[in-house]
C-alpha cells in the first residue's frame, strides 16, 4: 500500500446560498483545490463525490457525471463516482479516493463532497434527512433526527449527569470558532442562555444544539506521498483510515450513548497510524447535535465515557484547551452541507498542519476528521499528519 | 408511505408481530429474516410480542416532518420489550411532561398518520403508561 497525501484543498462558503447551483458549488471547491495543487483537469485520474441526496433536494441523480462534465472533463471521459453514506457520504469518499491512490490504481484523484439543500422547504429538508434513518421502523413512527439525538442526549444526561448547560457550551464554543472562519454559515458569537431559551425542536435539543440546512462543496486533491512535493511545499499526509458500520436503527443498539462505529473506526484508523488519541492535536468531529460532539470525544478515546459534558465545561475542547475540537466551527456553526461535511473537516484539519487557519491556528502536527452517517450507522475516522515515514 | 409498502407489513404494524430465531432463542421486533448471532444457520419463525416493555429513552417532539408536523408535540421513545428487543415508537395517553426513563409501557392500536382529509389511513402500534 502506497501512502497517500492530501495536496490541495478547496471550500465555498456554506451557507444559505440562493444564488449558487449544485453545479456552481461543486466547481467552485473543485477549482479552488486544483489552484492549491497547482494543477490541471487532465492531470487528474479519478474524481470521488460525496452526496446524500441530490435525488430529493435537487431532483438529480447521476451526479458523478454531472460533475465530471460542469468541471469540462466530460472530453477526457475520467472516471468518476459518486458515493453515499448520508451524513458521512463526504468522509467516504475521502476514504474511497485514499484506497484508489493507495492501491496504486490511481495516482492523482480528486474528491469532493456537496449538497444543495435550502432549494426546498425546512421541514421538506427534516423529511429527506430522517431517510438517513429507518424509513420504516424509525422515520414512519415519528422520529426525526433531531428526534433521534434527542433520545441519546435525555439517556447520556441520565446515566452521566450531563447537563443542558455543558451540551450548550458545545454550541458556545463552535460559535466562538467560527466568528474566525469567514467561509461559516454562522460568524457570531452566542452565550449558553441563547442556547438554552432557542425553540425546543426535540427535548432537550433547541433549535440552537442543532446544525443548521446549508448549501456548500468542498474538494481535496490527493496524490502518491512520493509524489507530493510535485504538487505543494506543504503536503499533508493521511496516516490512518478507518470506516465501521452498525445498526441502522438507533434502538437495536445495547448502549444509545455510545456510538460503537466511531469506537472501531477511530481503533481502525489508530492502529494504520500507529497512535494513540493522546497524538491527536486538533480534531473535527460531528456535531450534528450538540449531544453528538459530547459522544464524539468519549468514543474517539479523548476522555472516559461520561465525562465528555463536563470537560466540555472546563474548556477541554477549546482552541486552547486540552484536544480543540472544531475549529472551522463544526457542523453547528460553520454550516452541514451533508455530503460536502467529511471533506471540510479535512480541509481545516490541513489548514491547521500547514499553519494556515489564520486567527483560529492550533499548534497541530496530527490531526483526526470524524464524519457520522445517520445516528451512527456508519462512522469514517482518518488521522492527518504533517510528517510520514517514506 | 406508499400503499404496498405499508401493506407487506400489517401484521408486523397491527399486531407487533415480529420474528424468533429458534437456533437462539432471540427475538426480533422490527422482524428480521436473518438472525444477526446465527445468520445462515438462523431458523427464523413468526412471533407475537406481548406489547409490554419499558422506556430506554425519550423525546417530545416538537418541530417535525412534513408527515408529522400537524402532530406535534408528540413523544416518540425507544421501548423495550419484556421479550428482548426494542423500537421506536410513540407514547401516548399521557402528560408529554410525565415521561420518565424506566416507566413501563403497555402497547396499543392507533392512528399513525393520514394522508390529508381523503387520503388513506395507516393505523399502528403506539404504547401508554401501564
Amino acid at each position: 500500500m502506497r501512502d497517500v497525501a492530501i495536496v490541495g484543498t478547496g471550500c465555498t462558503s456554506f451557507g444559505e446560498m440562493w444564488e449558487s447551483s449544485f453545479r456552481g458549488l461543486f466547481l467552485d471547491a473543485g477549482i479552488q483545490a486544483l489552484e492549491d495543487a497547482d494543477i490541471e483537469g487532465k492531470d487528474i485520474d479519478e474524481f470521488y463525490v460525496g452526496n446524500m441526496s441530490a435525488g430529493r433536494f435537487i431532483g438529480q441523480e447521476h451526479v458523478a457525471s454531472l460533475i465530471a462534465d460542469y468541471s469540462g472533463l466530460a472530453n477526457i471521459n475520467i472516471p468518476s463516482t459518486r458515493v453515499e453514506a448520508a451524513c458521512a457520504s463526504g468522509g467516504l469518499a475521502l476514504r474511497q479516493g485514499f484506497i484508489s491512490v493507495a492501491s496504486g490504481i490511481s495516482d492523482v484523484v480528486v474528491v469532493g463532497g456537496v449538497e444543495k439543500m435550502t432549494d426546498v422547504s425546512s421541514e421538506r429538508s427534516v423529511e429527506i434527512l430522517a431517510a438517513a434513518s429507518d424509513r420504516e421502523w424509525e422515520a414512519f413512527y415519528g422520529a426525526t433526527f433531531p428526534g433521534l439525538y434527542a433520545m441519546i442526549a435525555n439517556r447520556h444526561m441520565y446515566e452521566y449527569g450531563t447537563t443542558r448547560e455543558q451540551m450548550a457550551k458545545v454550541s458556545v464554543k463552535n460559535h466562538l470558532n467560527a466568528t474566525m472562519n469567514d467561509k461559516a454559515q454562522f460568524q457570531r458569537e452566542i452565550e449558553v442562555d441563547d442556547v438554552l431559551n432557542s425553540t425546543m425542536i426535540a427535548d432537550p435539543l433547541t433549535l440552537f444544539d442543532s446544525s443548521p440546512i446549508t448549501d456548500g462543496a468542498s474538494a481535496l486533491v490527493l496524490a502518491p506521498a512520493e509524489m507530493a512535493h510535485e504538487f505543494t511545499d506543504k503536503p499533508v499526509y493521511i496516516t490512518g483510515s478507518g470506516q465501521a458500520s452498525d445498526t441502522l436503527s438507533l434502538h437495536d443498539r445495547d448502549d444509545i450513548c455510545t456510538l460503537e462505529s466511531t469506537v472501531k473506526a477511530a481503533n481502525s484508523a489508530y492502529n494504520m497510524a500507529g497512535i494513540e488519541p493522546s497524538d491527536i492535536d486538533v480534531a473535527e468531529v460531528h456535531d450534528c447535535f450538540t449531544i453528538a460532539e459530547i459522544v464524539a470525544i468519549e468514543d474517539l478515546g479523548f476522555c472516559k465515557k461520561g465525562k465528555g459534558g463536563k470537560l466540555t465545561e472546563e474548556g477541554f475542547t477549546e482552541l486552547n484547551g486540552e484536544i480543540p475540537v472544531n475549529p472551522s466551527g463544526g457542523l453547528k456553526a460553520c454550516g452541514h452541507p451533508v455530503g460536502a461535511t467529511g471533506i471540510k473537516q479535512a480541509v481545516e484539519i490541513v489548514k491547521h498542519i500547514r499553519g494556515e487557519a489564520g486567527d483560529r491556528q492550533v499548534d497541530a502536527d496530527i490531526g483526526l476528521c470524524h464524519n457520522v452517517g445517520g445516528s451512527g450507522g456508519t462512522a469514517i475516522v482518518h488521522t492527518l499528519s504533517k510528517e510520514v515515514d517514506l | 408511505m406508499t400503499v404496498p409498502r405499508f401493506w407487506r407489513k400489517i401484521p408486523n404494524r397491527y399486531n407487533l408481530e415480529g420474528t424468533k430465531c429458534s437456533s437462539c432463542g432471540m427475538a426480533y421486533m422490527p422482524p428480521r429474516n436473518i438472525c444477526p448471532n446465527c445468520r445462515r444457520e438462523s431458523d427464523i419463525v413468526d412471533y407475537k410480542f406481548r406489547g409490554e416493555g419499558i422506556l430506554k429513552s425519550y423525546t417530545i417532539v416538537r418541530k417535525s416532518t412534513d408527515d408529522y408536523g400537524d402532530k406535534t408535540p408528540y413523544v416518540i421513545g425507544i421501548i423495550e420489550l419484556e421479550e428482548g428487543p426494542r423500537l421506536t415508537s410513540q407514547i401516548v395517553n399521557c402528560n408529554p411532561e410525565n415521561v420518565e426513563i424506566g416507566m413501563k409501557v403497555v402497547s396499543c392500536y392507533r392512528k399513525l398518520q393520514e394522508e390529508g382529509e381523503d387520503g388513506l389511513i395507516s393505523y399502528g402500534v403506539k404504547f401508554s403508561p401501564k
